[in-house]
């Protein structure tokens, strides 16, 4: 599947709720089924900067494509991160550079994506992206 | 029961009708900044409104009007730490500016290497970092007083790291993190016997607890106006006028000058020697009315008040299963931190935000103090006289809400 057509079917999923809280709960849902990290994986050199809760992203390159893993003291924030590795994971460094993040603005998180949050969830995002700049790199 | 009329209160603060995520807003950030009542947003806009001048400089009728509210701010700051003089009250921007003032003029001039600094282990980040960055600069040794599993500081401890290399104690009179309320007249009284000076960081008691900086015989007492009903960017650092006048200046500039020539530059006379620039006028200015709103309402009745907020949020709050309130000072103000079983303070903080309920998540700019109670953070109630116990049912509503979606 595409970057985007994975956006269209978690937005899909998400006109399942009309309140906040079925919302949260399936986030928080998605946030205990995402594998746990590896402990190996668990450093500091992973840890994306955030304020409130220790996140932590993995990334490999395997085929020409990036992969990530990630998990989160928090549950809701693994929830959001578990939704963003759905999203990115198994891509090239182009299509990953190239996307668009709307599934975020249209299932109504848009603020947990903010600067403002301190949730590390926008430095996630840069994040991954600078480790698509990096392979993207190494290539050429 | 109070003698405060409460819900007339509540009508003094325009943002309590707020709606959150559709719900009424309940605001209990309170220790990270409080709200401001009507008079304080009038008094600011109508400074801008009908007297906007420059201060101390114009002879022109607004320049003088102007100058007459900012001085009289200063006055009724006077009376509300009941300090011996006037030009002992220095205006900044808050009670990290005050902090670094005195770290950056008095500890620069008097402490030398060797010398030692004593905090607390509930010191904010405010209350470590300069002192830290001096002791960088000048070789003095930083030492912290440690607290028990309550959060009360030990003061035997205290009074053994004491000796004649002990030059200076920067000391927090109210933990915002915890609520403890410290001994700051035993910690001045200990540290003025061995001939050290005392700040006392007074960002959290200024709104609860009575202050006089005589009594205290503090040598500084620094607070910001935003955390008693006025606006940010404005604060206050007490001294007493015999040590601020041994006080190098600590920025250059405008007003704080008497005659300056190339060759030299003599400094105006206090409070003015430190405060260069043009100052954040309004903010004084309107400081005065949130001054006087709490004098109207009594602060041993806001006190007595929140006072009773607390013990009926101690006791609904323990009957939470799972529920563990950390920091159980003998005297506290009312603020509750508390942790929840297997439940990340991120996650309490978000639910209840998705209900209206505004509480602070996290380490609460108290790092050090997290580390010695082996939390990452705590998720923190802290309230204000506008607040009731139904706001409080509903943060025990809230948090049985978390519980059940996240566990
Ligand atoms: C105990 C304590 N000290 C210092 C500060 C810093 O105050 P300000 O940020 O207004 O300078 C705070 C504010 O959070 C505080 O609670």
């Amino acid at each position: 599947m595409t970057i985007n057509e994975i956006q269209d079917e978690i937005i899909e999923e998400f006109e399942l709720f009309d309140d906040w809280e079925g919302k949260y709960e399936y986030i928080i849902d998605l946030g205990k089924k995402l594998p746990k990290l590896s402990d190996e994986f668990k450093i500091e050199d992973n840890i994306i900067k955030g304020c409130q809760s220790i996140v932590w992203l993995h990334a490999y390159k395997q085929d020409g494509k990036l992969y990530f893993e990630a998990d989160s003291e928090a549950i809701i924030v693994k929830g959001l991160v578990s939704m963003l590795v759905k999203v990115m994971t198994n891509h090239t460094p182009e299509e990953i550079l190239k996307s668009d993040l709307y599934f975020i603005d249209k299932v109504g998180l848009a603020s947990h994506l903010a600067q403002t949050r301190s949730n590390g969830l926008a430095s996630m995002v840069k994040q991954m992206r600078s480790y698509a700049v990096a392979y993207q790199a190494k290539e050429n | 029961m109070s003698v405060l009329d409460i819900n007339k209160i509540r009508q003094d603060f325009p943002i309590l009708d707020e709606k959150v995520n559709g719900r009424d807003l309940v605001y209990f950030d309170n220790a990270a900044t409080t709200q401001k009542p009507f008079v304080v947003l009038e008094a600011l806009a109508n400074y801008y409104g009908h007297y906007n001048a420059n201060i101390h400089r114009g002879i022109h009728f607004l320049a003088e009007k102007a100058t007459s509210a900012f001085e009289d701010s200063r006055s009724a700051i006077q009376k509300f730490l009941n300090a011996a003089h006037k030009e002992e009250i220095i205006f900044t921007y808050g009670t990290t500016d005050g902090i670094n003032l005195v770290a950056q003029t008095y500890g620069r001039k008097f402490l030398k290497e060797g010398d030692e600094i004593i905090i607390s282990t509930l010191e904010h980040h405010s209350n470590i970092v300069p002192w830290q960055m001096l002791c960088e600069e000048k070789g003095c040794v930083l030492r912290v007083i440690p607290i028990d599993d309550k959060g009360d500081l030990i003061l035997e401890a205290y009074e053994k790291m004491l000796s004649e290399k002990t030059k200076f104690v920067s000391v927090v009179h109210v933990s915002n993190a915890l609520g403890t309320i410290n001994d700051v007249k035993f910690i001045i009284d200990k540290a003025h016997e061995v001939g050290a000076k005392v700040l006392i960081d007074g960002a959290q008691a200024s709104s609860h607890i009575t202050i006089d900086v005589q009594t205290l015989d503090a040598d500084f007492y620094a607070f910001s106006a935003h955390k008693l009903f006025g606006p940010t960017g404005m604060g206050v650092l007490y001294g007493k006028s015999d040590i601020l006048n041994a006080m190098p200046p600590y920025r250059g500039g405008g007003e704080m000058i008497k005659e300056v020539t190339f060759e030299k530059t003599t400094y105006n006379e206090l409070p003015y020697k430190f405060e260069a620039g043009t100052p954040n006028i309004a903010d004084v200015v309107a400081v005065k009315f949130a001054i006087d709103y709490i004098n109207d309402l009594g602060k041993e009745n806001i006190a007595a008040y929140e006072d009773e907020l607390l013990k009926y949020a101690t006791e609904q709050l323990s009957e939470i299963g799972g529920l563990r309130i950390v920091g159980k000072a003998k005297e506290k103000v009312s603020v509750v931190s508390f942790v929840l079983n297997g439940i990340h303070p991120q996650d309490v903080g978000v639910i209840l935000d998705q209900q209206g309920i505004a509480i602070r998540t996290g380490h609460h700019c108290t790092q050090p103090l997290m580390n010695r109670l082996g939390l990452p953070g705590t998720s923190r109630a802290s309230f204000a006289v506008y607040n009731t116990t139904d706001e409080i049912d509903k943060l025990v509503a809230g948090i049985h809400k978390v519980k059940k979606m996240v566990l």
